[in-house]
């Protein structure tokens, strides 16, 4: 499946902003595939350039309508396939995923080649550092939680004699509150998510912010990236929606977009404040884009950000929260990465919009905000779990009534994930028997993730040609390598993205998986690499160095 | 979140089939909402009438023409909200979901009523007849499932001094085993699902079957529910995409083609033969559509049935095959309830594929079928668990990329749900220690699942104007009712379905709820109403029948 990365890069160069006149050589638009997105591609059997007709009609689709274009009707007889590259989706074949894209299948296919006994490759172990996938590599489990999952998933043992020689109290006493408020965790629950997690979760945000939370203002969700396509698939009304994304971007948000057909404004972050938000340059792409008739409908943020790794201040998002308040946009804030904060401190979107809206009366009232968590990440990491919930703030209430029946559709997110939620949310307080373990194990995770992320980020510091911002959130890095113009010429040759050649090379000589920034999105003449720093040891640090030094030598 | 039921009725009263030219008063497409699928409603901001234009550019999409037909550019700060019922995805608004629609919203409010203290109402507690969640009723778990799912959710307990003391042997095993494969239950999985669970999934239906299976072509998923998603939004392009539903029809069906904005041709199951097909009228119901223009890309089959309870015969599994054959169209063979089955067998689509194969070297060759299954069906029954699964055979093997990159975006299945699908397929076996417990607690299960079906259709056979076929799989029966003149009118007179009306009728008066038959889709001039079997005892029962007969005495 190799996807030619199509997010390649952007300028940023006249004050008018180019967003939406990026050169035609590097759109943003995927534009590399040889068809259109509605119409089919030249192979395909018939035209419907009527369908749009057709399907506004008030009394339904009229089907015959459809192929008034048609010189022929469909022989279905004569064809091999029902469904074909041609003739599926085109939106979900437009849409890239490079997090699991080209590079981590070619890692796969080594992984198994290694595992199959080779020994012709320059190297031992693949490391993923493509994936924030911290229990894949040597993370551990918090145990107050995986106690309460168990218990939960076979209550049988909380009545067993040996219980208490097993479990400390409060997870027992965990467990028994939640089965009596749950039931079985094989019954379906609430779509929306069990009222008595969603009330645990309100506090959470009370707790965090300051702020009140409302318990029928979240929905539980099977990690943050199914409560984003729900979102994302109930705003999107086609081709004229637009939703502004960050370049960089966790290509979810894009991918999602383009399925859903709609349109993705990028908006770009500078490198050189540290990845921050630039408010006037983005209230100039607000501006271009709604005179150029885009029905500006939402904004996504990542903070801590994914694939920077920077965070937000009270200022930036501040002047997001005006921006969207004047504009009239919601505004997506990813902040799955809020307890991955290394330096300085996180600040939610709903604490700094609910001191907007008390210190400055009436204007911020109808701000629509939607903010995600998850239990993937943090000290909890449990991303096979898939936990997660959204917060919704402001939001029409029929939009929310089709939001509901669209996750209704889908019954109810797993309950042990929803369960796991619970936990992250409320865990172990001092006094409690399990917090002095909870507390050792959670600070353990921390140190470490903080030790990795300074450790790769000093060798990216040594290395020649390379920079990289100071690791601040999240879990990852994403530094700036120059690539010299003999490799970018071999990557031409090659039919290759510069830095998608880099990080090929990179996985074949030493194993280890990075994403190239143009899954991300980058600057026009800019390359990156996103790399996790969750691998323990610095042994596959001294590789990249190693490979690194060569690559320049053997290009320069 | 009062949604009127669109998918009402439809009459089959020439041999040409009325399925595309349904009487305008009651089609089967929405009709009864005052927008367009597409072009915006009367309240909305601006025409969009040429954004099919804008994006069939090569060169991505040319924002700035969408609004060509505009007058003025959008004025965005003069709105309230970004995303309003009028703004939002208009195809997820049309979508209809009855089985967690209006009746169900109505029995919460009435469930809270009741846990406030109400006790002014004619019951004394809610019966969740409209959805299959036998967890929710008084079915338990398997233990050997929740064993294996408490060790590998917390794996310390396999090295417990206590653990043989509480855990069959086999089920430590099991854990073990499964633990080497997965690793932590935190990491995510291959997007696909994990390998090891796949191979068990592939030997499984080899033993089913008697025919080979290919780890590859299993795909896990959250609950057949999300793999029905993917699947459709793989295959569909837009309204001249068809995909042949059956009528009644679990409506997961009808919703989620609408919200991809397909076209659901609906083929009648036939109540005077048990709700069977009849091959020649669906027949004319393919010719019918691919002579109208539609491009029919699949076939959704449910066996055994989903709301009706029956069973497919061999030969009629042949017919549709033969049909797919014949007209190249995917066969989506809905095959969650297969161990469900109380009267005759089941017989997978799969099997009949191969053997047709076998039989007649050439003609089946090109067969694409797409076969699901569940964990929260059959004696299973976990629900909450989300696993599941979907074998995929004969598919492009370009689509097949496409679709594991759309699967790859979300990243993985929850993995609890994947090890529960392992045990589901792979359970104790004779001679395992936990081997009589299982046996014992699956039959206990099918007998009462069994009775419970008789009790109500013996019921059902006893009440005047209500007839019934005889259960033989699933969960549901779905009766006929006849509904008095004066009691349409009342429905008419309060806008209402009169199945609806009669199904309200029933929450308000026994606390007992059901869907009606206008959720799934019936033949004109016909109602009925679903009803699983799952609740406990014969009280409801009697409350049921008393029901019917003061509203016959009613509206006599």
């Amino acid at each position: 499946m190799p996807q030619p990365s199509t997010m390649s890069s952007f300028s940023r160069t006249s004050s008018s902003t180019s967003v939406l006149t990026s050169p035609p050589a590097t759109p943003f638009y995927p534009t590399s595939r040889e068809y259109s997105p509605v119409a089919p591609s030249s192979s395909s059997v018939r035209s419907v350039s009527s369908s749009m007709a057709a399907v506004s009609s008030s009394q339904g689709v009229p089907l015959s309508s459809v192929s008034q274009e048609t010189s022929s009707p469909v022989s279905t007889a004569s064809r091999r396939k029902a469904i074909t590259i041609d003739t599926m989706n085109p939106y979900l074949r437009r849409a890239d995923y490079a997090v699991r894209g080209r590079l981590a299948i070619r890692a796969d296919e080594l992984r198994e080649q290694l595992d199959n006994g080779d020994t012709s490759l320059p190297f031992k172990e693949i490391v993923n550092a493509n994936i924030g996938n911290p229990q894949a590599m040597d993370q551990k489990p918090i145990t107050f939680f995986r106690q309460v999952l168990s218990l939960v998933q076979y209550p049988q043992l909380l009545d067993n004699e040996f219980a208490d020689k097993i479990f400390p109290k409060d997870s027992l006493d965990r467990a028994r509150i939640l089965l009596n408020e749950i039931g079985s965790l094989g019954a379906y629950s609430q779509s929306q998510g069990v009222p008595y997690i969603r009330k645990s979760i309100a506090k959470f945000i009370e707790d965090r912010d300051g702020f009140p939370a409302d318990p029928n203002g979240i929905y539980l969700a099977g990690g943050a990236s199914s409560a984003v396509s729900s979102l994302l698939t109930t705003i999107c009304g086609g081709p004229e929606t637009g939703v502004m994304i960050p370049v960089p971007q966790y290509p979810l948000y894009s991918a999602t977009l383009t399925i859903a057909n709609a349109t993705p404004i990028p908006y770009l972050l500078d490198e050189s404040t540290g990845w921050g938000t630039d408010t006037k340059y983005i209230a100039s792409v607000v501006k271009n884009s709604i005179a150029k008739g885009v029905d500006l409908k939402a904004m996504v943020v990542i903070n801590p950000c994914n694939p920077t790794g920077s965070c937000l201040s009270p200022e930036e998002i501040k002047d997001i929260i005006t921006l969207a308040a004047e504009n009239t946009f919601m505004i997506i804030a990813d902040e799955v990465y809020q307890t991955n904060i290394y330096k300085g401190e996180f600040h939610s979107f709903k604490k700094i919009l609910c001191e907007l809206q008390r210190d400055v009366p009436g204007k911020y009232d109808n701000v629509e905000l939607a903010s995600l968590h998850s239990t993937s990440k943090g000290m909890v990491g449990e991303c096979g779990q898939r936990g997660g919930y959204i917060e919704l703030v402001g939001i029409d209430e029929q939009v929310i009534e089709q939001l509901y029946k669209l996750v209704s559709i889908s019954l109810c997110p797993a309950v042990s994930g929803q369960v796991l939620t619970e936990l992250m949310v409320n865990p172990p307080k001092p006094g409690d028997e399990s917090y002095p373990l909870y507390k050792e194990e959670v600070d353990a995770v921390y140190k470490a993730l903080k030790e990795r992320a300074l450790s790769l980020f000093n060798a990216f510091k040594e290395m020649e040609g390379v920079s990289c911002q100071e690791p601040m959130g999240a879990m990852y890095l994403f530094p700036t390598i120059s690539i010299p113009p003999k490799a970018i010429k071999e990557a031409q040759r090659q039919n290759e993205e510069p830095d998608q050649f880099y990080c090929l090379e990179l996985l074949e000589q030493t194993g280890v998986c990075v994403v190239p920034g143009s899954g991300f999105g980058q600057k026009d003449g800019t390359f990156h690499f996103r790399t996790t720093f969750l691998a323990p040891g610095e042994e596959y640090v001294r590789r990249i160095i190693a490979f690194h030094k060569e690559f320049l030598k053997k290009y320069s």
